[in-house]
Order: C-alpha cells, then sequence, then structure tokens
C-alpha cells in the first residue's frame, strides 16, 4: 500500500475510490482502504477535497 | 430474520433515493420479494449533497410535497460573472418549475418510508462486498452486516451505490473516468449570513474552475455554499476546500456565518455510458452516470430512471429473463427519456470550461438584455449570440 490515509482529516465522501483509475480504493464501512496494485498516479491525493491522503514516501 | 437464507426477487445495493425508488416501483409493478441493503446505520445521512432541485418530478414520482422535506422555495436563480455582473433568471416562475432546497436526509429516509409501504424491506449498516457469478450472470452479492459475513442471492442486483459504485466497477460495466468528468466539491451549511433568500445563487468562472460557487438557501439567513471542481482543473497545490474558504474569505455576507455542517464529495461530469446493465445487474442514479454535466445535479434524472428500472425489473423477474439483452429494454427506455438533454449538455460542458473570467463577464453581461424564463443551455446560448456571435461561434452546433 503506498497511499496513507489520515483520518483526523478523512470526510468518508468516497471521492477517492469513485476516482482511483486502478481501482484499488475501497470504502470499508465508510472508511478508506487502499489496497494492491497502486500505481502511485497521485489522483486520489488531488480529488480529496480535504488533503486527507499522501503518497507514502513523500 | 434470517434474511440470508431466503432468495430474493430483487436485490438493490443502496438506499439513496434511487435505490429506494427502484424498489418502490418494482413492488407497485408486483414484486414481492425485495431488499435494500444500505452500509450506513441511516438512510439520508450524512448528506452529500447542495440539495437544490426543481419539484418538476414529484408528480409523475408520486411524490406528495411536504414542508417535511422540502426546506425552502426560490423565486428563481441568480448568476454571478467573475467581475460581478449578475443575471436573475425565471422571476416569474410558477408551477412545477419552482425551484426547491431539500432537506436531503430526510428526503432519503422518505423515499425509503414509501418503497417500506409496498412491501420493500429494508436492511442498514450492511455493506456489498463483492458479487456473486454463476457463469457469465451476477446472481447475488456477498454481504457484511455488523461484522456477519453472508450471502444474498436474487433473481436480480440493482447498483444504487453513487459515485463510487463498487458494482459497477465489479460487475465491469464501465471504464474509469476521465479527470475531465470528475468533479471535486466541498460544501458548509452557513448560519447567520446576509443574501437574498429568495434565489439560488451562482458564481461563474475562476473561483471554481470547470464548476461553480453556488448559494442555496436553508433559510432566511442559512444556506449551502458550496463548490465544484473539475479535477482536470486542478494541480494539486489547492484543494476544493481550500478554494471555498478563499470564496468565502471574500464575500463579507458569508464570512461572518457559522458552518453548523460540512460536505465533502465526488461527481461525476461524464456522457452516458455505453451501457449500464450486464446479465443479472442493472444501475441506477450516480452509479449510471446520470448526473447532468452542466448543473451537477442527479436527483431529478436520477428519480426518472430509477421510476423505469423499478418497472422493467418487475417485468424482467416476472418473465424469468434477466440477461442483458432483455435488461436493454430498461437502456432503451431511460435513453429516450434523458439522453439526448445529457449529451448535449455534456457538450456544452466541454465547451464552458474553455472560457476564461472575461468571456464569463461578457457573456452574464450579454444576458442581461434578455428574458430568461429558464436556466436552459439553449436559452443562454441563443441569448449571448445576439450580443457577442463570436463567442458562441463553436457552440453553433448546439443551437
Amino acid at each position: 500500500m503506498s497511499v496513507d490515509v489520515n483520518f483526523e482529516k478523512c470526510m468518508h465522501c468516497g471521492a477517492c475510490a469513485g476516482t482511483c483509475p486502478t481501482n484499488v480504493i475501497f470504502l470499508n464501512d465508510l472508511t478508506p482502504e487502499v489496497g494492491e496494485g497502486c500505481t502511485r498516479c497521485g489522483l486520489c491525493l488531488k480529488v480529496c477535497p480535504v488533503r486527507a491522503l499522501s503518497l507514502r514516501g513523500d | 430474520m434470517k434474511h440470508e437464507e431466503e432468495h430474493y426477487d430483487l436485490l438493490v445495493v443502496g438506499a439513496g433515493p434511487m435505490g429506494s425508488t427502484t424498489a418502490r416501483y418494482a413492488a407497485k409493478n408486483g414484486l414481492k420479494k425485495i431488499l435494500v441493503i444500505e452500509k450506513r446505520q441511516e438512510i439520508g445521512s450524512p448528506v452529500r449533497c447542495a440539495e437544490g432541485v426543481t419539484l418538476a418530478f414529484f408528480d409523475e414520482l408520486e411524490i406528495e410535497e411536504s414542508d417535511d422535506f422540502i426546506r425552502k422555495k426560490v423565486k428563481g436563480a441568480k448568476l454571478y460573472s467573475p467581475a460581478g455582473n449578475e443575471l436573475t433568471i425565471g422571476k416569474d416562475m410558477a408551477g412545477d418549475e419552482v425551484g426547491a432546497v431539500l432537506e436531503r436526509d430526510v428526503f432519503d429516509k422518505e423515499m425509503a418510508m414509501l418503497a417500506a409501504e409496498e412491501g420493500v424491506e429494508f436492511m442498514l449498516r450492511t455493506q456489498a462486498k463483492g458479487l456473486i457469478k454463476e457463469g457469465d450472470k451476477i446472481v447475488g452479492v456477498k454481504a457484511n452486516r455488523m461484522g456477519e459475513e453472508f450471502e444474498i442471492r436474487a433473481s436480480l442486483i440493482v447498483g444504487a451505490d453513487g459515485f463510487e459504485s463498487q458494482i459497477g466497477r465489479w460487475g465491469g460495466i464501465y471504464d474509469v473516468l476521465k479527470t475531465k468528468n470528475i468533479m471535486t466539491c466541498f460544501q458548509y451549511r452557513l448560519s447567520n449570513i446576509d443574501f437574498d433568500s429568495e434565489y439560488t445563487h451562482f458564481y461563474l468562472g475562476s473561483s471554481a474552475p470547470g464548476g461553480y460557487v453556488w448559494i442555496f438557501p436553508k433559510g432566511e439567513d442559512k444556506a449551502n455554499v458550496g463548490l465544484g471542481i473539475q479535477l482536470s482543473q486542478l494541480d494539486g497545490s489547492k484543494t476544493a476546500k481550500e478554494y471555498l474558504d478563499d470564496f468565502i474569505d471574500k464575500h463579507e455576507g458569508l464570512k461572518k456565518g457559522q458552518a453548523v455542517d460540512m460536505v465533502a464529495g465526488g461527481v461525476s461530469v461524464e456522457h452516458p455510458p455505453d451501457s449500464v446493465c450486464t446479465n443479472g445487474l442493472m444501475l441506477v442514479g450516480d452509479a449510471a452516470r446520470i448526473v447532468d454535466p452542466i448543473t451537477g445535479g442527479g436527483i431529478a434524472n436520477g428519480m426518472k430512471q430509477a421510476k423505469i428500472a423499478g418497472e422493467i425489473a418487475a417485468e424482467a423477474v416476472q418473465k424469468g429473463d434477466t440477461s442483458k439483452e432483455f435488461l436493454s429494454r430498461y437502456e432503451k427506455r431511460w435513453r429516450e427519456r434523458l439522453e439526448d438533454k445529457l449529451w448535449r449538455n455534456y457538450m456544452a460542458k466541454e465547451k464552458a470550461v474553455q472560457l476564461d473570467d472575461e468571456q464569463y463577464d461578457k457573456i452574464i453581461d450579454a444576458l442581461r438584455d434578455v428574458e430568461l424564463e429558464k436556466l436552459s443551455t439553449e436559452a443562454i446560448l441563443k441569448g449571448v449570440a445576439e450580443k457577442y456571435p463570436e463567442l458562441v461561434e463553436s457552440f453553433e452546433d448546439m443551437l
């Protein structure tokens, strides 16, 4: 998993899950979970209205 | 309550208004065993919507107007260009063209209760985890209800699971969205603000690139104040929330307001997909990309589509044929009803994103001289063409 979710910021809105082009973000009980296969494209970071996601290692 | 041992005629994933309405019309048309599952513990909450609608669909959908969920009716809409040029639309709007701002949490529950009155079952805190396939047909859903894993089988599945639809993706119905077809949105419900609460307000231009800022009244001194920005217009340096905070900071009447609610979300502004069905599965609402690409509104379109979905679902299950071929009757009917306008507004959106602030100033200026009774793409283009023909040159095919 190469995207971290800051749960203190997350609004549980699903924008990241609906945007992910490789479909590896799943809302588990309204909380985003990033699965295997992330290509680090960064679109979920951009679409997140509250900057709750970050690429691991950045 | 041992749902897992039963076989349903119809299983709907998602108890938003489209899921409940699909279930309601399937029941009205004769299906007996219908289940709607909802991952949240409360239907309609948290709200993920700007809540502005026109009431034109209520009669068709057999919904009685109620103050319980219609928070405020408005006289019309005001559009603003970046320089502050103002255009008022629909001063004399009447009847079913009246705009209104809903209480979506109450509205969504009311839609569920209308379905329940027809015999539809609901199961909350129940999340779909995957589809069950037999050969090339989808026959059920793997679900988790408060920690308990089980399977729900049904003759037909409906995915009404919104923008982030997993059902659509698992069913292999469509590809991923392009960034130009995704809006990232943020909204506050502000109280104690100064504004004209008799109108909905739309601010065009660079305060919300590729989208707009909205102020939808929830009362005399309170409103949903939010914006949507096209994802392709963001470079990552500023989020939707930061754009909205900047906008509010620049408007004295809003700046003093206190937020009593925060809403985030994604919205698709896609053209209609090639298909929203596969064997044993149909999609409705946001999951079927039914949102109007210009306004970002999805309720009215989705409700009309859901009624058709429910009617065809009943027919398919009663005839014992839920193949993609049979479900093409659903495709045909919703497309006859909605597709032309969705395509036209998609093309308009593609053009609108190219306009700069100066062009928006000119467009709103040109329209001030035109009596606009309705907020329609055609009326706007025709109005602009009279004064600034060069501005709408590239839109000519749409006139």
